[in-house]
């Protein structure tokens, strides 16, 4: 159990061992994305009352789904990295913050282009969007502050405590947001009674949504996978990566 | 070595705060002259109609107050941070959770406070109905200590960093967002003649969440910034 | 298949534009995601590799002004 936890903070381990589930989990990735994304795009059944446009679903709920687990990961690694000083642990925090944010943005702007057919409009302050929007807004503060800092072993500390104090406050803002927009309600088209979604279009938002995670784990490894060479820039064991990387680039380009 | 006793040593700390604020009114005042300022700017923006400056008040000195709070959150470290007495008192035994909530205590004091008591003349000004007043206190004090809470994690975080001042709001505006709600919420069903009481204890437990929370987030985040100087 | 041709498909009844724009943005934040991190990390590898190539040239070349001294 230990030694596990010993490994886990090695980075030469932990680089060997992320380029093996790499080596499977990315074509999986991509196959599991294309098989939803045409499942999704040509042959799940459209909506009776949105149509076509419906489809959006199939990119934008996968996306807002795991752009907020994203942040949850992001605080249990910041957590981590706090509790036990592990490295490891302020190496996945500082890959997941980018991440989270383009599948943020992903989710905006699906959400946008979704409400152009449904409500006739490019933006509403619906209390799911502006939720996402926030969260958007959380993400960027981690990276900005990650950016501000020269020190990057203070930078990983204090974004760690950031998105701790973050992890607090998404349900409240989430909680207040949907109270918030109750209250202002226009009298709009509901499009979101999930309940009467058919199992034909349940499966394919089930297929996309795994494919989004498996997406996040490919992106935060090789994120790692980067921040781990720099880090260990002028080591023994990426020298041998990078005469490692000359081997298999053959002699050609030998001195 | 004989630790000083805790409640003296937290007066101390608080006095010395509100001593270094009265040397330096100007620090203070600002932010009030900014909440005046900018609730200027909105009958200039949209318009002197009254009943539509009514409309918009609440939402309008909400939202000030709550610039006027981060302004002032930016500096509360700054010069203790500068002179290197926040590194001797992340050096002294007692717990740091205390002297963190004094710190906010005295923030609350010099920028919360003040802004709370003023309010009601700029409400005036916006033309908010007198019957909203006591509402408008009460979310005041209640959600600007909030405020004064989550600014100094933004403050503690960015102390050590040069251009602290756009990084604070970026990261801890959206942190901001449900005091907003909940406090221009409250006093714009005051206006309508609407219990605002689910309001006011929502913003009143968000503080005691804050105030039980908050302070570990401070400390730690003077511990980093001043081993990252 | 819900669609008979081609054409029908990328229309999707008029909803089209928007459907295949997400499907767009979405296709090319996965590309993103994958790629960046993997040119940055070979691009530190290429940069890691010249600076190990130059410093193994110093060394050769320090070693044969050494030895060229000696022999003389």
């Amino acid at each position: 159990m230990w030694s596990f936890f010993h490994k886990l903070g090695s980075p030469p381990w932990m680089y060997r061992i992320s380029g093996s589930i790499l080596s499977w989990l990315l074509p999986l990735t991509l196959l599991l994305l294309a098989v939803g994304s045409i499942w999704g795009l040509l042959y799940a059944p459209a909506d009776f009352r949105q149509g076509n446009s419906f489809r959006i679903i199939y990119f934008h709920v996968p996306a807002s789904v795991v752009a907020l687990a994203a942040y949850y990961v992001m605080a249990i690694a910041g957590a981590v990295s706090l509790i036990w000083k592990m490295k490891m642990a302020e190496v996945a925090m500082k890959s997941c913050a980018p991440i989270g944010a383009a599948l943020t943005f992903l989710g905006l702007i699906s959400g946008a282009v979704w409400g152009k057919p449904t409500w006739g409009t490019w933006w509403v302050w619906d209390a799911r969007i502006t939720s996402m929007l926030i969260l958007f807004f959380l993400y960027l503060g981690v990276v900005a502050l990650y950016q501000a800092y020269e020190n990057k072993a203070a930078a990983a500390k204090a974004c760690a405590v950031l998105s701790l104090v973050g992890t607090v406050n998404i349900p409240i803002i989430y909680k207040s947001v949907d109270w918030w927009y109750s209250l202002h309600q226009p009298a709009t088209i509901k499009f979101t009674e999930e309940s009467t979604m058919h199992s034909d279009m349940l499966q394919p938002l089930l297929l996309m949504i795994l494919a989004f995670y498996c997406l996040f784990t490919c992106s935060l490894l090789l994120n790692m996978r980067s921040e781990l060479l720099r880090q260990g820039a002028g080591t023994n064991w990426v020298r041998e990566q990078v005469l490692a990387r000359r081997g298999t680039k053959g002699a050609t380009d030998a001195v | 070595m004989k630790t000083a006793p805790l409640l003296p040593f937290l007066r101390a700390s608080l006095r010395r705060q509100l001593l270094l604020a009265y040397r330096r009114p100007v620090d203070t005042v600002n932010p009030l002259l900014f909440f005046l300022l900018v609730v200027t700017l909105f009958p200039l923006g949209i318009g002197p109609d009254p009943s539509q400056l009514s409309e918009f008040a609440p939402g309008i000195l909400w939202i000030v107050a709550l610039l006027a709070s981060l302004m002032a959150a930016e500096g509360m470290f700054r010069s203790d941070y500068e002179d290197g007495s926040l590194e001797q008192l992340l050096l002294s035994p007692q717990p740091l959770y205390l002297s963190a909530l004094s710190y906010v205590f005295a923030h609350w004091l010099l920028t919360g406070l003040p802004l709370t008591l003023i309010s009601p003349l700029f409400a005036m000004m916006l033309q908010l109905p007198a019957e909203a007043l006591p509402v408008l206190l009460a979310s005041m004090a209640l959600g600007t200590a909030v405020l004064s809470l989550l600014g100094s994690i933004g403050a503690a975080l960015t102390v050590s960093l040069k251009r602290g001042g756009m990084l604070i709001s970026l990261i801890i505006m959206p942190l901001y967002i449900p005091v907003l709600i909940f406090g221009s919420s409250a006093v714009r069903f005051a206006v309508f003649g609407n219990d605002s009481q689910p309001q006011l204890l929502l913003i009143a437990g968000m503080l005691s969440l804050a105030i039980a929370l908050a302070p570990f987030a401070i400390a730690a985040g003077l511990r980093i910034s001043v081993d990252a100087g | 298949m819900q669609f008979d041709s081609l054409a029908a498909a990328l229309a999707m009844d008029g909803h089209g534009a928007y459907v295949w724009f997400v499907a767009l943005v979405t296709f090319a934040v996965i590309a993103g995601l994958l790629l960046l991190p993997s040119l940055s990390s070979r691009r530190f590898l290429r940069e890691q590799d010249g600076i190990l190539r130059r410093e193994q040239r110093a060394a050769q070349q320090q070693h044969t002004e050494v030895s060229h001294a000696s022999s003389s």
